[in-house]
């Protein structure tokens, strides 16, 4: 037996409560946050898990019990948690971690449930992102649950983009949606004729209004935009059938008909007129960009709520599997441990919960980034605005000094504290355009990487964590609901663009020279790391980095056997997969960054105290799990590609120097598994779930 | 003419029901496993005091409600991420251990010395509530012995319901055997009620609530005073579970008549 696993270490104690949580995902210090999760938590292991129970999911129809859901979310807080405190909401500020707190929160029971929330923020994205003063307050205004004492009805919406074949879906640009101009009388408002037809329509069951996607039809009206409909603007709001889904059924999805006449006031962000013209002050693509960015962030937390929700659920039923039988007597292994007894079901549950810590890690990082990048973002444009920037090309042009600013400040940031020119850091920490680069090459890879990564692998591991359970995990009584939880995976996966959306925006912001210069400063961050503590995985995971980068280069600047370009143009199957690998090594990094801060702010919370060596060994232990199974992904990947496309094997010594590299830092790490199935196989867990099945 | 109160609730974090609670022997005495690492709740029948202590300050205006709680001071900060935004309230946290195997009297003492110090407590106005018994200790001394210490006579314990009559007096139902109620009147503040379960349900958490609550909450967690508590006042000569150990079994859909035959092929053993 190696002396490295003999060692006796101290094993993590109780499941990761709260206050781990809290300093991991850094909201120590927002009590509104945690009020947040906690009322969101009870509703829904409270009335969304009975109604899971309850078979609500059975129908497709809008029932009362339904409604009723959305009733408790008003009364819980959930609904208000977006808009900000002037619109009625009570939390100012950024609203990118909260959203995405409560998303991990009603996900843990049931992924419908929160789809149910989250779609009307969907429908009220646009609008606060690009909309007029006096759309905000209106709709945002009206979705807040009214106070006691306020006589008004709160307003639901929809956000309809997504249209019957052959149109949208995946290519959101092309738009059967259209508009015209319908009246334009001499110093008046124009009333438009919108058209639309919406295909799978979260919340249409109900929503009061709907904003949505359409192109001009029409010379009078330059461009396409988004417009918001209301269901008593004249013309036909026929809401269609509700869409027969096999997933997320405590949401409502149809398939509605708009004809409708609407004043050009409803144009998101408003417009102008020139020369007899109405020109839309946002076009579609860049509302619904502003619009993306963001939701996606939170759709990727979800799968990664179940994935964690599934661990004790699978320990329960490991541990009690052969309880109760004749010849298994209490106080032996076989009735304490169950099938915990043998190694491949606690690595293969290592393995699920790994997934779902560094996708948790992921996402919530992606949420925070947005926290920051949001303010900055609101600043710039005030900026801009200030300066008579408009339109994307000054933009650029605006940002061209700050680019090279913002790649010294990178490389100054790579140097030893002490030995670098302060001054020039201060300077450049307090230069906005520059900050703002940093965050957004950050911001715009992180995104589509959660989104990508947690949901599609997430639904994969969701099968496994089903498949610990035996027969159990695919019938209705399955603790913790996790059959549901793994089909309803494969929606995340597509809704809100499916996985081949976000791997093309990745393909394009992973190049962005800024972030690949941050990255290469976190590998040399990483060798640091790996001289202090060699079993959280660092090593691997540098050298898996480097790995990485020097295929991007090497696919970046050679040619196929063939003479076509390798990285660029329609090659989605090189660009691809190089943007799945890279959200392997994202989730792993940011698992192992989360631990360390629990290892720095752990001790300051006195009721940690007890238990935290255990549970930095067992984060520590999953870090190097996930560092390995990452650099396994990466090394495949890049391997397939940069020598998959030549015919003879030319000059690729230095990667497999790289990879042999990357594979021979795996030395020890498999004890990482050992020690985390360990403890699996020993943590406390309570004596039944907390919500019905 | 109605009556305002100062209704003083006494209540503290128990680990979660849904945990395993072993006992173990700590390095100060009997533990259970764990304990600091597991999550928590308020205890159950104090809880409900604090929902009917807000519910009867909302009836009479001018009333006001602090909850006085003895625990570590970090746990009771989690626990108050619920609690507050339940019901509006003050905090006075007193920090040491809220562990069943403390002394009750030791804690009385610490209750009863921390409502003294409430500034500008009046006694003609003074509720104290707090559960019949606490979840962890069980043992149901503690409301007792805060009103000894502050020479509180009228003491009423396992409460369901208190009414203020039209002349301030007070109509109290405690629980006494066989499902049956002792009905007292009270003339009035001050008094030291033990709660059952009351009548009212759990209010529903809002975070808006909370987070008024929190603006006092904080600083009264920060500025939680040591409770000096004898840890040698009680010797334990031995800990063990009781000898019926729950059994959770989940079966759905079991018929009642199913579930009141295999109750009574136990019983009989
Ligand atoms: C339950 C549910 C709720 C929804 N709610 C809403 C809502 O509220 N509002 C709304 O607007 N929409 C909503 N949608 C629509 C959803 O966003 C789309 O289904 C999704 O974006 C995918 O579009 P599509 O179904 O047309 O797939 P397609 O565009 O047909 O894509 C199918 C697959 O084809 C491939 N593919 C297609 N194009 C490309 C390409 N350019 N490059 C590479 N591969 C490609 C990919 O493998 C892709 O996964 C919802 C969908 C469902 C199922």
């Amino acid at each position: 037996m190696s002396t490295i696993n003999a060692e006796k270490r101290a094993l993590m104690s109780t499941l990761p409560g709260d206050d781990v949580r809290q300093i991991m995902w850094r909201f120590t210090d927002r009590y509104d946050l945690q009020m947040v999760v906690q009322s969101t938590r009870s509703v829904a292991r409270g009335v969304v898990a009975r109604m899971v129970a309850d078979k609500q999911r059975d129908t497709h129809e809008w029932t009362p019990e339904k409604a009723a859901m959305l009733k408790s979310f008003d009364e819980a807080g959930i609904t208000a948690a977006f808009m900000e405190p002037e619109q009625g909401g009570y939390i100012s500020g950024p609203k990118n971690l909260v959203l995405a707190m409560i998303a991990f929160e009603l996900c843990w029971v049931d992924a419908g449930a929160a789809t149910a929330s989250l779609a009307n923020n969907l429908a009220l994205e646009p609008i606060h992102e690009k909309g007029t003063p006096e759309q905000i307050q209106k709709y945002m205004g009206g979705c807040v649950p009214p106070k006691p004492g306020e006589n008004r009805k709160i307003i639901r919406g929809s956000f309809a983009l997504t249209e019957p074949l052959p149109y949208v879906g995946v290519d959101a640009g092309m738009l059967s949606g259209r508009i015209r101009v319908a009246e334009w009388k001499e110093g008046q408002e124009p009333i438009l004729q919108v058209e639309k037809r919406g295909r799978f329509i979260t919340n249409m069951g109900y929503a009061n209004f709907v904003t949505a996607s359409v192109d001009s039809d029409d010379p009078r009206i330059k461009s396409s935009c988004m417009i918001i409909l209301e269901e008593n603007d004249p013309g036909l709001y026929d809401r269609g059938a509700p869409t027969l889904k096999l997933v997320h059924q405590l949401s409502s999805t149809h398939d509605p008909i708009f004809n409708l006449k609407v004043p050009a006031s409803r144009i998101i962000g408003g417009y102008t007129i020139k020369d007899g013209v109405i020109i839309p002050n946002f076009n579609n693509s860049e509302v619904i960009e502003a619009v993306f960015r963001r939701t996606r962030v939170t759709v990727g937390i979800m799968t990664t709520a179940k994935l964690l929700s599934a661990i004790e659920p699978v320990i329960r039923y490991q541990r009690t599997r052969f309880r109760g039988g004749s010849s298994v007597s209490a106080g032996t292994p076989r009735y304490d441990l169950g099938i915990q007894q043998k190694e491949d079901p606690c690595h293969r549950l290592v393995d699920v919960w790994a997934t779902g810590e560094a996708g948790a890690a992921l996402g919530f990082e992606g949420a925070r980034l947005f926290d920051a990048f949001d303010v900055m973002e609101h600043e710039k444009d005030k900026l801009f605005t200030a300066q008579g920037i408009k339109g994307a090309r000054a933009q650029m042009k605006a940002f061209m000094e700050p680019r090279k600013k913002a790649l010294e400040y990178i490389e100054l940031m790579a140097q030893p504290e002490a030995k670098r020119d302060a001054k020039r850091v201060t300077e450049l920490e307090g230069d906005l355009l520059v900050q703002y680069l940093v965050k957004e090459s950050l911001a715009d890879v992180y995104c589509p990487a959660g989104k990508l990564w947690n949901t599609g692998y997430g639904a994969t591991m969701m099968r496994e964590a089903v498949s610990l359970m035996g027969g159990y995990g695919i019938t209705e009584d399955c603790p913790g609901f996790l059959t549901q939880k793994w089909s309803d995976a494969q929606l995340e996966a597509t809704y809100e663009g499916p996985e081949c959306v976000q791997r093309l925006q990745m393909s394009r912001t992973m190049e962005n020279d800024i972030f690949l210069a941050q990255f290469k400063n976190w590998i040399k961050d990483l060798r640091d790391l790996a001289k202090r503590k060699s079993e959280m995985g660092a090593e691997v995971l540098a050298n898996a980095m480097d790995l990485w980068l020097w295929s991007l280069v090497f696919l970046q600047a050679n040619k196929d056997a063939n003479g076509k370009t390798l990285y660029g143009g329609q090659r989605q199957g090189v660009m691809f997969p190089m943007a799945d690998a890279l959200a392997w090594l994202l989730g792993a990094r940011q698992l192992i960054l989360d631990t360390l801060e629990l290892e720095k702010k752990g001790p300051e919370n006195p009721t940690l105290a007890e238990g935290l060596p255990g549970v930095l060994n067992f984060y520590s232990d999953l870090c190097g799990v996930q560092a390995a199974r990452a650099a396994g992904e990466v090394g495949k990947v890049c391997a397939e590609l940069v020598y998959g496309y030549q015919l003879a094997a030319t000059a690729l010594k230095p990667f497999a120097e790289l990879r042999g590299k990357t594979d021979a830092s795996l030395v020890g790490i498999r004890f990482s598994k050992d020690r985390a199935a360990e403890a699996v196989a020993q943590v406390m867990i309570p004596e039944a779930l907390d919500y019905p099945l | 003419m109605t009556t305002a109160f100062h209704i003083v609730v006494c209540g503290s974090l128990v680990p979660d029901p849904l945990q395993t609670l072993e006992p173990i022997q700590g390095p100060t005495g009997p533990a259970l496993k764990n304990e600091m690492m597991l999550p928590s709740v308020l205890d159950p029948w104090a809880g409900h005091s604090l929902f009917e202590a807000a519910n009867l300050a909302k009836q009479h205006p001018g009333s006001k409600v602090t909850l006085i709680s003895l625990g570590p001071k970090a746990k009771l900060q989690q626990l108050m991420m619920i609690i507050a935004q339940k019901v509006p309230f003050e905090l006075v946290c007193l920090d040491g251990s809220a562990s069943g195997f403390m002394d009750s009297r030791e804690v009385a003492v610490a209750l009863a010395g921390a409502i003294e110090k409430i500034p500008g407590l009046d006694k003609t106005k003074l509720l104290v509530f707090g559960g019949c018994s606490s979840a962890s200790r069980d043992a149901g001394t503690t409301m007792q012995m805060i009103a000894e210490q502050l020479g509180v006579n009228d003491v009423f314990l396992a409460a369901d319901e208190l009414k203020v009559q039209p002349g301030g007096s007070f109509r109290i139902l405690e629980r006494i055997e066989g499902g049956q109620y002792q009905v007292s009147t009270c003339a009035g503040a001050p008094a030291v009620i033990g709660w059952a379960t009351g009548n009212l349900p759990e209010p529903p958490n809002n975070p808006q609530v909370g987070m008024t609550n929190m603006r006092t909450i904080m600083p009264a967690l920060q500025k939680a005073q040591p409770a000096a508590l004898k840890t040698d006042a009680i010797k334990f000569a031995s800990v063990e579970l009781p000898k019926q150990q729950r059994q959770t079994r989940i079966v759905k859909d079991t018929p009642v008549e199913e579930i009141a035959q295999e109750i009574v092929t136990w019983i009989k053993g």
